[in-house]
């Protein structure tokens, strides 16, 4: 064992399939290194198994470099694990030391069940997203500078929400399983810019009712979404949302059945 | 297509209601410290009891009193379908516990928190408000409050539990306060450390405003 390298025990949740109970189950590690992603280690855990003829751990993960939101994770009681603005892909060993116990979980809400082991269904996230709608963005040739104003306040706040990788730790760290934070990012980058001004209330309407039909709680402002997001998507989202969602709800009229619904 | 029907079903309209009703009754706790904070002018309780009596007898304030037990029971009954719901959202409950890096206990303990509220208000309601009314509806005249104040905080367990409640209330109000504004959409940066500050001092100021009475009544104080 080279110098700094680390044993480690890990408690990790081990489900067969999305219809049978789980378990804690544990497993040793060793000369694992500190500049190891936290990925790697347990790539490591996997290749042991696999050796011993063992079914390996099912994560998820992507891009490995922060920007995709596929990897999750609950690491000792925090999504994404110790530190803040990180995905777990972005967290390295060296936030451990030797000897310890690390707990590793799956996501928890019942709007995400665990499909295997680690892995959980977020495809609530994306019917959410669906019930946004579409807006028209024209990508063609570039068009005349300024053509569509948009103070530069706006367009940083927009940007700011659009950062959202729908990685889904903000449901896994609050103690309600809220999505509020996710669905005010993806309803705020469209409110705030001129694009998405044409179906603005309907748009709030309809994510916020699929959020519920998919059985996240709701948000009771602990913030601790807002301390885990690993983009830092700040509850001001959140609050938009909830004025959004309210005058929507009091203005917006049923739309009439017509020859453009099909 | 349409979710418009979903108003009073929607979980953010079930917060805007906590929200709403949260700051309805802390009007009424500011109104009801005050009036009780005159047995501080140390007079023999006679400004408190005109205070008291004004706003037992004044028919107005009467009707008010309905809005306001219509209020706590839309508070308490909203609470209880978001605890529950909220409960329900989670399943299968984690394993390692390291939430208090991202929150504070209380503001995950609201259910708790108004529970244990709601008990002390059933305690403190037998205690005062319900032989108050019906003494009135009665016999048409209200019972010495003052007396009958210095006679239950002369026992030092109801003192406990009254200090007690004073600290579940300002835990309470600690996240509740700010959370309100939240809910109803009022997050701006301008204003919010006036109303995180104003919050955080009401919260300390006002438990402790209600907790000074039992304790400086059993230990003599007040005459
Ligand atoms: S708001 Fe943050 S924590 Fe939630 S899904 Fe988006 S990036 Fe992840
Ligand atoms: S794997 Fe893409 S963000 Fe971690």
């Amino acid at each position: 064992m080279s110098s700094g390298n680390m044993n480690l025990t890990l408690k990790i949740w081990r489900q067969k399939n999305v219809s049978t109970a789980g378990k804690m189950v544990s497993y040793q590690v060793t000369d694992i290194s500190p500049d190891m992603s936290f990925l790697e280690m347990l790539d490591v855990l996997n290749e042991q198994l696999i050796q011993k003829n063992e079914e390996p751990i099912a994560f998820d993960h992507d891009c490995r470099e922060g920007i995709c939101g596929m990897c999750s994770l609950y690491i000792n009681g925090r999504p994404h694990g110790p530190g803040s603005g990180i995905t777990t892909c972005q967290l390295h060993m060296r936030s451990f030391k030797d000897g310890d116990t690390i707990i590793i979980e799956p996501w928890r809400a019942k709007a995400f069940p665990v499909i295997k082991d680690l892995v959980v269904d977020r495809s609530a996230f994306d019917r959410i997203i669906a019930k946004g709608g579409f807006i028209s963005v024209n990508t063609g040739s570039a068009q005349d500078a300024n053509n569509l104003p948009i103070p530069k306040h706006d367009a940083d706040e927009a940007f700011n929400s659009a950062a959202c990788i729908g990685c889904g730790a903000c449901v896994a760290a609050c103690v309600n399983s809220s999505a509020m934070l996710f669905v005010s990012a993806k309803v705020s980058q469209l409110s705030l810019l001129p694009q998405g001004q044409p179906e603005r209330k309907q748009r709030a309407l309809d994510m916020v009712h699929q959020m519920d039909v998919e059985g996240f709680g709701s948000c009771s402002n602990t913030g601790a979404c807002e301390a885990e997001c690993p983009k830092g998507i700040s509850i001001e989202n959140i609050a938009r949302l909830n004025r959004e969602y309210l005058i929507a709800s009091l203005t917006e009229k049923e739309p009439k059945k017509g020859s453009g619904d099909n | 297509m349409s979710s418009n029907k979903g108003l009073f079903k929607s979980s953010i309209t079930k917060k805007i209601v906590m929200g709403l009703t949260g700051l309805f009754l802390i009007t009424f706790l500011i109104v009801h410290a005050g009036v009780n904070a005159l047995i501080f002018l140390n007079d023999g309780g006679q400004a408190f009891l005109k205070g008291a009596s004004f706003m037992g007898t004044n028919p107005l304030i009467r009707i008010f009193e309905i809005v306001l037990v219509l209020g706590l029971l839309l508070h308490i009954i909203d609470g209880i379908i978001i605890t529950r719901h909220n409960k329900m959202a989670r399943p299968i409950a984690y394993y390692g516990k390291g939430a208090s890096a991202n929150s504070t206990w209380y503001s995950r303990s609201m259910g708790i928190l108004g529970l244990l509220i709601l008990l002390f208000l059933i305690i403190h309601s037998a205690h005062f408000w319900i032989p108050n009314r019906y003494a009135q509806f009665t016999t048409g005249h209200e019972i010495d409050l003052f007396g009958r104040m210095k006679f239950i905080f002369s026992h030092a367990w109801i003192v406990g539990i009254y200090v007690g409640a004073c600290i579940a209330l300002s835990w309470h109000l600690m996240h509740g306060f700010k959370s309100a504004f939240q809910s109803l959409g009022l997050n701006h940066s301008k204003y919010n450390p006036i109303i995180k500050t104003v919050g955080f001092a009401f919260s300390i100021v006002c438990p402790l405003v209600f907790a000074m009475m039992p304790i400086s009544m059993y230990f003599g104080l007040i005459q």
